[in-house]
Parts: C-alpha cells; sequence; structure tokens
C-alpha cells in the first residue's frame, strides 16, 4: 500500500517536474533548446572528470572483497558479533557501504540468498543496506569535482553518522524483529 | 586526507592477503574487471548529468529555481547560515535532496555536483571544503531514506513474504544517522570557528 503510493508518488515526480520546468520556461520566454543544450554540455566533461576517481574506488573495493581480506581481517570482530548475538557475516557490509553502493547491493543480496529474506540477518542486512549512503565514495567524488583538496571535519562526521546509523538498525531491529 | 589511507590501505592489504591465501591471480582479474565496471558507471553518469544540467539550465534561467527555493528555503535554510538567501546553491541542495529521499537516485548526481559548483562560488579557500559544503555532504551522505526501493526489488527477487517491512526500520535508522551528521557537523564548525579565531 505505502510502496504503491510511494512509487506512484515516483513514477509522477519526473515528468511533472520537468513539466512544470518547460512550462515556466516557455512562460518566461526562455530560448528552451539552446539554455538545455548549453547546461547539457557541461554534463559530458563532469562525467569524464570523475571517471579516474570512480575506477580508482570501484578497483580498491573489489580486489578487497576478492582477495579474501574481510575474512580475514574481520575474524576477531565477527566472533564479538556473534557472541552479541548478531549474525557476523553483517560486518563486511557495512564496511563496504561506506564505499561502494554497488558492491554493497551485491553484498545484500548474497546475505538474502544465504539466510533468506525474512530471517533476521536477512531483515538486517536490508536495513543496513538502506540506512546510509557511501560516505567515502560521495565525499571524494562530490569535492573532486570541484577540486577541493582539504574535506576538513566532513570525512569523519560523515563516518560516524554512517556508524551511528548502523548502530540504530542493528538496536531498531532487534527490537522490531525479534 | 583520509582517502589516500583508505585507498593504500585496502590496495596493499588485499594483495598481501592475497598472497598468503593463494587467492593472487584473483587479484589481477578483479582490478581490471572492476576498472571496467567504473568506467561503466560513468558512462551511466554522462547521459544522466547531460539530461538534468541540461534541464536545471533552463530552469535557472526561467526563474523557476529561484521560486523552489523560496518556498522551501525556510525548511533547510537553518543548515546553511552561510548561503545567501535565493543563492542558486540552495535550489540545487534543495533538489539534491529531494531526489535522494524519494530515491530518484539519477537526478540526485547531478543537483549534488551542481550545488557543488555552486557553493564553489561561494567559497574563500578554493581548496579547502566551506561550512556549507560540509553541512551539505554529511546531509547527503547519510540522508533519510524514506523508501529503500531497490533493496525492496532485491528482497521481492529473494522471495521475501513481506519485501516490504524494512521500510520502518530503514527509514528509523536513517533518521538516526541524519540525526547524528546535522548534530555533529553543527558542533565542528563551532569548535573550528573558535579555534580559527584564537
Amino acid at each position: 500500500m505505502q510502496y504503491r503510493f510511494l512509487s506512484t508518488v515516483g513514477n509522477w515526480f519526473i515528468p511533472l517536474f520537468l513539466l512544470a520546468v518547460f512550462l515556466h520556461g516557455t512562460y518566461k520566454r526562455v530560448p528552451l533548446f539552446d539554455t538545455f543544450v548549453e547546461g547539457a554540455r557541461e554534463g559530458f566533461f563532469l562525467a569524464i572528470k570523475l571517471l579516474p576517481y570512480v575506477v580508482g574506488i570501484y578497483v580498491a573495493v573489489e580486489i578487497f572483497r576478492g582477495s579474501g581480506s574481510m575474512e580475514f581481517l574481520f575474524a576477531p570482530i565477527q566472533s564479538l558479533l556473534e557472541f552479541l548475538g548478531l549474525p557476523g557475516d553483517i560486518l563486511p557490509l557495512m564496511v563496504v557501504r561506506l564505499m561502494s553502493g554497488a558492491a554493497a547491493l551485491g553484498l545484500t543480496s548474497d546475505l538474502l540468498d544465504k539466510f533468506g529474506p525474512d530471517s533476521f540477518a536477512g531483515r538486517l542486512a536490508s536495513t543496513l543496506d538502506g540506512c546510509t549512503d557511501t560516505v567515502l565514495y560521495i565525499m571524494a567524488l562530490y569535492f573532486a569535482s570541484v577540486g577541493i583538496k582539504d574535506p576538513r571535519y566532513s570525512l569523519p562526521v560523515g563516518i560516524a553518522a554512517a556508524l551511528s546509523g548502523f548502530v540504530a538498525s542493528v538496536i531498531i531491529c532487534k527490537m522490531v524483529f525479534s | 586526507m583520509l582517502i589516500n589511507r583508505v585507498f593504500g590501505f585496502l590496495v596493499i592489504i588485499s594483495i598481501i592477503i592475497a598472497i598468503f591465501t593463494g587467492k593472487v591471480s584473483v587479484i589481477s582479474v578483479e582490478a581490471v574487471t572492476a576498472a571496467g565496471e567504473g568506467v561503466k558507471k560513468v558512462f551511466g553518469l554522462i547521459g544522466i548529468l547531460t539530461l538534468w544540467l541540461g534541464v536545471a539550465k533552463i530552469a535557472e534561467r526561467s526563474g523557476l529555481l529561484k521560486i523552489i527555493t523560496g518556498v522551501l528555503h525556510p525548511l533547510v535554510g537553518w543548515l546553511f547560515p552561510t548561503i545567501p538567501k535565493g543563492h542558486p546553491a540552495m535550489g540545487a541542495i534543495l533538489m539534491n535532496l529531494t531526489a535522494n529521499m524519494f530515491g530518484f537516485g539519477s537526478a540526485a548526481t547531478p543537483f549534488g555536483l551542481k550545488a557543488m559548483e555552486e557553493l564553489q562560488r561561494l567559497n574563500r579557500n578554493r581548496y579547502s571544503a566551506s561550512e556549507a559544503m560540509c553541512t551539505f555532504l554529511v546531509i547527503n551522505a547519510t540522508s533519510i531514506t524514506f523508501m529503500p526501493s531497490t533493496i525492496i526489488a532485491l528482497r521481492i527477487n529473494a522471495g521475501s513474504a513481506n519485501p516490504m517491512e524494512i521500510v520502518g526500520t530503514t527509514f528509523f535508522a536513517s533518521c538516526v544517522s541524519t540525526c547524528v551528521a546535522i548534530t555533529a557537523d553543527y558542533c565542528c564548525r563551532v569548535y573550528y570557528r573558535r579555534r580559527g579565531r584564537i
């Protein structure tokens, strides 16, 4: 019900926004196509400018995932999680979630297959994946796009906020689902 | 910068561990595949950026962006005290946050990058993040999620009996992370300002 409502909002939002922009542009006598092209021209160069940053992060995350480093490094923390009654497999998901949305989605999908989507681990993994965005990736990309070298306090703040989101996910899932 | 250390750590640790676990061959394959995936991602971005930056330009020139900003400014303006009222940066920030919240990921990135460009115009030090940039990015990176549509789709695919049941928990957890982000950002801003003065 809620999903249907929100996906309807989603389906309507973009077309209506486009319509509003074009109607208002016509009303204000903006040369629509010329202006569109003028703005759109930046798109290509902006994307190409971001290419090295995206490739760098993708490569680092993927070899980290593929090398088995996570099983190796996280084993002690994972046993601690298991001791607390949490599935240890969610730890790699938390780490990857900070860096790559695609990789995190892959891990979530694996967890759903392994434990079942309606298990506690499956529900927790789903919540963890949705509770925050890729802090490191976004900051690297957005700062790079305008040539900022010093992110100052934003990176630690973003990571702390994401971690608090993970803790909140665990607590709320424990309360709601078990 | 932290990202340099994270990058170095990931690559070095991965290779060393792969040597010990006999997975060295995996590294070269993964590295090349991932590089290709990254390029694919950027190619996907080209179309999206071109489309939305074109549309944004029309909205900017017709003055629609200014109207939207004026209406919504009271809602989020207090988070960005350094942005002058009616500045285009605010419009782009609002569009980005709205798109993010409702899961229109494709429109979020172009407006986010546009917001950074506008914020950079207001920035006094070209190479150092401004206060408004920090606030914008921590909110953006932890944005409140009303509808985690991709995860719901994953759950449907995995055969969940109730794919929607994680919407509430996700909303709660994302609210916590955003509140922590706003609070911590505010504290850091005050702290650095004081330290800057002394």
